[in-house]
C-alpha cells in the first residue's frame, strides 16, 4: 500500500508495477531521498560560492552589483528549474520528479529573497520612502516588486500542513501564481537590460520561460475530455 | 534443442587469478566518489576563484610628467579595477570581457585620420601623435552613466593642441570622434548592440577645452587594450561613454554628430551627457554613485560601502560650467 501522496496533483501513482521494470518511472524512498540530497547540494551551491566569495574578497570591483546581479540570476535559474518538473515528470513518466518541486521552489524563493533584501537593506539602507519611489517611479523595479511579493504567500504556503489548511484545490490555485512570477521576472530583467542595449543573455533566459509555459498552455488545450485531472 | 553459449559468454575463458580481488571490489565506489569528487572540484575551481584570471601583465612604460592642476584629491582606483572592470562592447558585454577578450587588438600599425572642415587635414601615425606634444599625467574622475565611478591617472596632452594644429575652419562646429570598428580583430562587433562604428561627439569649445584629453596611457604606461588603446580622448565632466576608445577618425563637421548611444536610445542618452545629479537616467538615479576599489579588503563589508553624492559636472563644475551658461541641462541632457 503506498503511502498518502501528498502531492496535491491527483495523477494516481502506481506504486505496484511489475518486479524488474524496466525505467526510472518508480523509484524506491531512500533513492528519492539520494535525489533529493543531490539537489539539495547542488542548489545551494551557488550560495556557498557567494559566501566563499566574500569571505576571500573577491567579489570584485563592484561587490554589490555582481552580488545583486548572482542572487538575481539564481533566482531565475531556480524559477526555471521549477517550472521544468512538471513537464519532465510528464515527458518522461518519472513521477517521482514531483518531491523535487517543493525544494526547488523554496530555493527560487531563498535566492529571490537575498536579492530583494540586498536591494532594500544594502542598496537603499531600508528607506521606505525611497523603495516606494523606485518602485513608482522605475517600471522594472515595479515587476520585480511584484513578482517578489507573490513569491511570499506560496512560500508561505508550501509545507504540507499548509496543503491540507487550503485544502488541494485552493492551494494549487494559489500556486499558479508562478507563472505570472516567472514572466514578471523576466520583464524584470529584460527591463533592466534593456537601459544598456544587451539583450543576449535574458533572451535565453525568456525563451526558456516561454518555451516551459507554453508546453503547459499546449496540453491544457489538448487535454482529453476524460476524467484525467489535468497536471500543473 | 538447447545451443550451449560460447565459452567466453560464460566465462570459462578467464583464469582465476584474473578475479578481482573481494577488497578491492569492495573499494570501488569510494575510488569512483573520489574520482567524481575530484572531477567536480577541478571543474568548479575556476567558478570560485574569479579574481584568478585579473593578474595580466603590465604594459609597456609611457614616462608622463605629473601636471598637478588637474590632479584629483581622492584616492586613485587599483591598477587591477581599472584594467579588468570595462564597458568596451566591441569585445562584450560583460564587465569583465574586455580584458578577457581585447587581446586581438593590433594597435600597431595604427593611424588617425584628421579630416573635415579643417584647413590642415592630415593621417597621423600612432606614434607621431604620441610624439606631437610632451605627455602630462592628469588624474581625472571617470563617471559611468551605469552609477559607478574611477579615479585614473591619465597619460596625454589637451586635444586642443591637436586641434590647433590642424587648423579647423569658422563653419566647424562639432568634432566627431570614431572608434575603430573590425570585426577580426573585435569578436563584439557582429552582435547588434550598437550601430558599429562606435560615434562620439563635442561641441567645438567642449573639445578645445583645457580638460580634454588626448590620452595615450595610464598608470604610467601605454594604455591596455581593453581601455582604449592605443589612442583615447578622455571627457571628465561627462558620463564615461563620452570618452571614445581606440579612435581612428576625428572629424570637424558643422552639424551636431549622431552619436552611438543617443541612436540607441535617445530619451536615455542625450548628446551632451553631463554628469548631473538632479537629471535622472529613467532607469536609475544619477544622484549617487559606487567608488569603484574603495572597499578593497573588506569581503562583506564591501558590500555595505557607502555610496557618494554625485557632483555637478563630476566635481569640475567650476572648470566648464559657464559652457553651458543659459541652457536647460535638463532638456540638453
Amino acid at each position: 500500500m503506498a503511502p498518502p501522496d501528498m502531492s496535491p496533483s491527483r495523477l494516481a501513482v502506481r506504486p505496484s508495477r511489475a518486479a524488474g521494470q524496466r525505467g526510472l518511472a518508480t523509484l524506491a524512498p531512500e533513492r528519492v531521498r539520494t535525489v533529493k540530497v543531490a539537489v539539495w547540494l547542488l542548489a545551494v551551491l551557488p550560495f556557498l560560492r557567494l559566501l566563499y566569495l566574500g569571505f576571500a574578497d573577491q567579489f570584485g570591483a563592484n561587490p554589490l552589483e555582481f552580488v545583486t546581479r548572482s542572487t538575481g540570476t539564481w533566482t531565475l535559474v531556480m524559477l526555471c528549474v521549477t517550472l521544468a518538473v512538471t513537464p519532465l515528470r510528464r515527458l518522461t513518466g518519472w513521477n517521482w520528479l514531483i518531491r523535487l518541486r517543493r525544494m526547488l521552489g523554496l530555493f527560487a524563493f531563498f535566492y529571490a529573497l537575498q536579492h530583494f533584501l540586498l536591494w532594500l537593506a544594502v542598496d537603499r539602507g531600508f528607506d521606505v520612502a525611497y523603495m516606494i519611489k523606485d518602485i513608482a517611479k522605475r517600471p522594472f523595479i515595479t515587476v520585480g516588486f511584484a513578482a517578489f511579493v507573490l513569491m511570499v504567500p506560496l512560500a508561505a504556503t508550501s509545507a504540507n500542513a499548509m496543503v491540507k489548511w487550503l485544502g488541494g484545490k485552493r492551494w494549487q490555485g494559489l500556486h499558479r501564481a508562478v507563472y505570472a512570477i516567472a514572466v514578471l521576472a523576466i520583464l524584470h530583467y529584460w527591463w533592466h537590460k534593456a537601459g544598456k542595449h544587451d539583450f543576449g543573455t535574458v533572451s535565453i533566459y525568456a525563451a526558456v520561460v516561454f518555451g516551459l509555459l507554453a508546453m503547459r498552455v499546449w496540453w491544457w488545450w489538448r487535454k482529453p475530455a476524460t476524467g484525467l485531472k489535468a497536471q500543473r | 534443442m538447447l545451443i550451449p553459449s560460447p565459452k567466453w559468454l560464460r566465462g570459462d575463458d578467464i583464469a582465476a587469478s584474473e578475479i578481482t580481488p573481494r577488497g578491492v571490489f569492495d573499494a570501488r565506489r569510494r575510488l569512483l566518489a573520489l574520482a567524481a569528487a575530484g572531477a567536480t572540484g577541478s571543474t568548479l575551481a575556476p567558478w570560485f576563484a574569479r579574481d584568478a584570471h585579473a593578474q595580466a601583465p603590465r604594459g609597456q612604460r609611457l614616462p608622463a610628467t605629473p601636471n598637478n592642476a588637474y590632479v584629483v584629491p581622492e584616492k586613485r582606483t587599483p591598477y587591477e579595477d581599472v584594467t579588468t572592470y570595462n564597458n568596451y562592447y566591441e569585445f562584450g558585454t560583460d564587465k569583465a570581457d574586455p580584458a578577457h577578450n581585447a587581446g586581438t587588438l593590433r594597435t600597431r600599425p595604427w593611424q588617425v585620420a584628421v579630416e573635415g572642415l579643417v584647413k590642415k587635414p592630415k593621417v597621423y601615425d600612432i606614434d607621431e601623435l604620441v610624439r606631437l606634444m610632451p605627455m602630462e599625467e592628469r588624474v581625472y574622475r571617470l563617471r559611468c552613466v551605469e552609477g559607478w565611478s574611477m579615479v585614473i591617472p591619465w597619460s596625454g596632452y589637451a586635444l586642443a593642441e591637436l586641434v590647433r594644429r590642424v587648423e579647423p575652419q569658422p563653419g566647424a562646429k562639432y568634432v566627431e570622434f570614431v572608434t575603430l570598428n573590425d570585426k577580426k580583430q573585435m569578436p563584439g562587433v557582429s552582435a547588434r548592440v550598437l550601430d558599429w562604428p562606435y560615434t562620439e561627439g563635442l561641441r567645438m569649445d567642449e573639445a578645445m577645452h583645457p580638460l580634454t584629453l588626448l590620452a595615450f596611457g595610464l598608470y604610467g604606461e601605454v594604455l591596455p587594450n581593453q581601455n582604449g588603446a592605443p589612442v583615447r580622448v578622455v571627457v571628465p565632466w561627462k558620463y564615461g561613454f563620452k570618452s571614445a576608445k581606440s579612435i581612428v577618425k576625428i572629424r570637424f563637421v558643422d552639424k551636431q554628430p549622431a552619436t552611438s548611444w543617443n541612436l540607441a536610445a535617445a530619451q536615455e542618452y542625450g548628446f551632451y551627457s553631463n554628469v548631473n545629479p538632479d537629471v535622472d537616467h529613467p532607469r536609475w538615479s544619477q544622484a549617487t554613485e559606487r567608488r569603484i576599489g574603495e572597499d578593497k579588503g573588506s569581503g562583506f563589508g564591501a558590500l555595505f560601502a557607502p555610496k557618494r553624492k554625485t557632483l555637478p559636472f563630476n566635481g569640475y563644475a567650476q572648470q566648464v560650467a559657464s559652457l553651458y551658461q543659459g541652457m536647460d541641462l535638463r532638456k540638453f541632457f
